[in-house]
């Protein structure tokens, strides 16, 4: 079986990630119930007259797997694979209130159309005139990993051998808000604000200066806090890998009660350094996608940020890094990255 | 039919989310589809549900649509003829 390699990581978020050279040095503390991502300037990747119709989270996806395959010199991906959540949420408010408001007569159709949840990776391979392979993922927050498993299978089966592979979530304008809303009501809710943003990479069965190398990814529906550790050792024995062969490890920490998962397996890695980040990126269903991105830097950069230490110290080089992300208790996500 | 030539330019700009142009930019006679403003076959669809929602017209030919969406001028001079309200 093929090696899966990732040969370009691109985020836009709420930090300034993707116009900026430096990896999380001037970090903006996030405040409040919702934080928008920071907009680059579309233009430059978008024409105007595609433009006009866009909604945010069609021009940052366009515009990050745009970055990501020219990073990666890649001008024709072979699989353009998205995951997402919530979808092209903006839209789909937009053609339902419409819907409300003129009593059920009139279906405007460029918000209609807009609001599935594959329009993304439609308007990439519409921009691309690419009419490859082209699939979207929709798991709440698993949806990117399912991703990037649908990538990783493609590769190792030599089905491709550079597909471009994105999660992306977009705030909208009410959904979103009711459902931070419910997080408020009482003290257990997630502590970070709701966020948006999209993060792309190029995935390649060829090895190149900057890659990192996936080595596995494991999603699990349910896991009880009493089994949450055997899991974890499983998957890495799965790939033999020992707890001891981890440099670091990254979670999905958001401050509410069932940050429980992360206390007990960061149990398991007391002597390494511990990272996390949706401090930074904000909370959505693709919000994992930033994590990976921010693994990705720090194996090719060989850099940790001050910023996303939760705890322990900075050791001087990292080869190993493990990724666990879970949402209210499900949908866990590991992923080992190497270098 | 200014008022209405002025009214369908505001509509345009706004539904569209052409924001690039402005009334001013917008000739009565100027071509709405290709080379003029550069709608696409979507923008007809927009202008066809604004037709019936505003102004109670259905157009139940799509051939008819290529005729009235040349411009701004012709289109206001159909909905004068065939408006409902």
């Amino acid at each position: 079986m093929k090696k899966v390699y990732i040969n370009s990581a691109v985020t836009i978020s709420a930090q300034d990630t993707f116009e900026s050279d430096g990896f999380l040095n001037a970090v903006k503390k996030l405040s409040g119930k919702t934080v928008a991502a920071r907009y680059p300037n579309y233009k430059d990747y978008i024409a105007p007259a595609n433009l006009r119709r866009m909604a945010e989270a069609v021009k940052m996806g366009v515009t990050a797997a745009s970055k990501a395959l020219k990073d990666a010199k890649i001008t024709q991906p072979d699989a353009i694979i998205t995951g997402t959540g919530m979808g092209c949420i903006d839209d789909t408010e937009k053609f339902l209130n419409a819907i409300i408001s003129n009593d059920e007569q009139f279906l405007t159709p460029t918000s209609f159309i807009q609001s599935t949840h594959n329009t993304v990776g439609a308007q990439i391979a519409l921009g691309l005139e690419c009419k490859a392979y082209n699939n979207t993922y929709s798991h709440a927050s698993v949806s990117f990993e399912w991703a990037l498993i649908d990538a990783q299978l493609r590769l190792q089966q030599e089905e491709s051998e550079n597909v471009l592979v994105g999660g992306y979530e977009e705030l909208g304008k009410e959904i979103i808000t009711y459902r931070r809303m419910m997080e408020d009501v009482d003290g257990l809710g997630i502590q970070v604000p709701f966020g948006e943003g999209a993060s792309f990479f190029v995935v390649s069965s060829e090895k190149t200066e900057h890659s990192v190398e996936l080595i596995e990814i494991g999603v699990y529906s349910t896991i009880s806090t009493e089994s949450i550790q055997d899991s974890l050792k499983q998957f890495l024995a799965k790939n033999d890998l020992d707890l001891s062969d981890i440099d670091v490890f990254v979670s999905g920490r958001n401050g509410d009660g069932f940050d429980i998962y992360y206390d007990l397996t960061a149990e398991l890695f007391e002597n390494i350094t511990q990272l996390q980040y949706k401090h930074l990126s904000g909370e959505f269903y693709t919000a994992s996608a930033f994590g990976l991105w921010t693994a990705y830097s720090i194996l090719s950069r060989q850099e940790i940020p001050e910023a996303i230490i939760f705890k322990g110290e900075i050791k001087s080089d990292s080869h190993i890094i493990l990724l666990y992300n879970q949402f209210k208790g499900r949908d866990h996500s590991f992923i080992l990255l190497k270098r | 039919m200014a008022d209405l030539r002025q009214e369908l330019k505001e509509k345009i700009i706004e539904q569209l989310n052409l924001e690039e142009f402005t009334v001013a930019d917008i000739a009565d006679d100027d071509a709405l589809f290709g080379d003029g403003l550069g709608l696409d076959s979507i923008d007809a669809l927009e202008l066809i549900v604004m037709l019936d929602k505003d102004y109670g017209i259905q157009l139940t030919d799509p051939k008819e649509g290529k005729e009235i969406f040349k411009s701004i001028a012709i289109l206001a001079d159909y909905i004068t003829d065939n408006r409902a309200k």
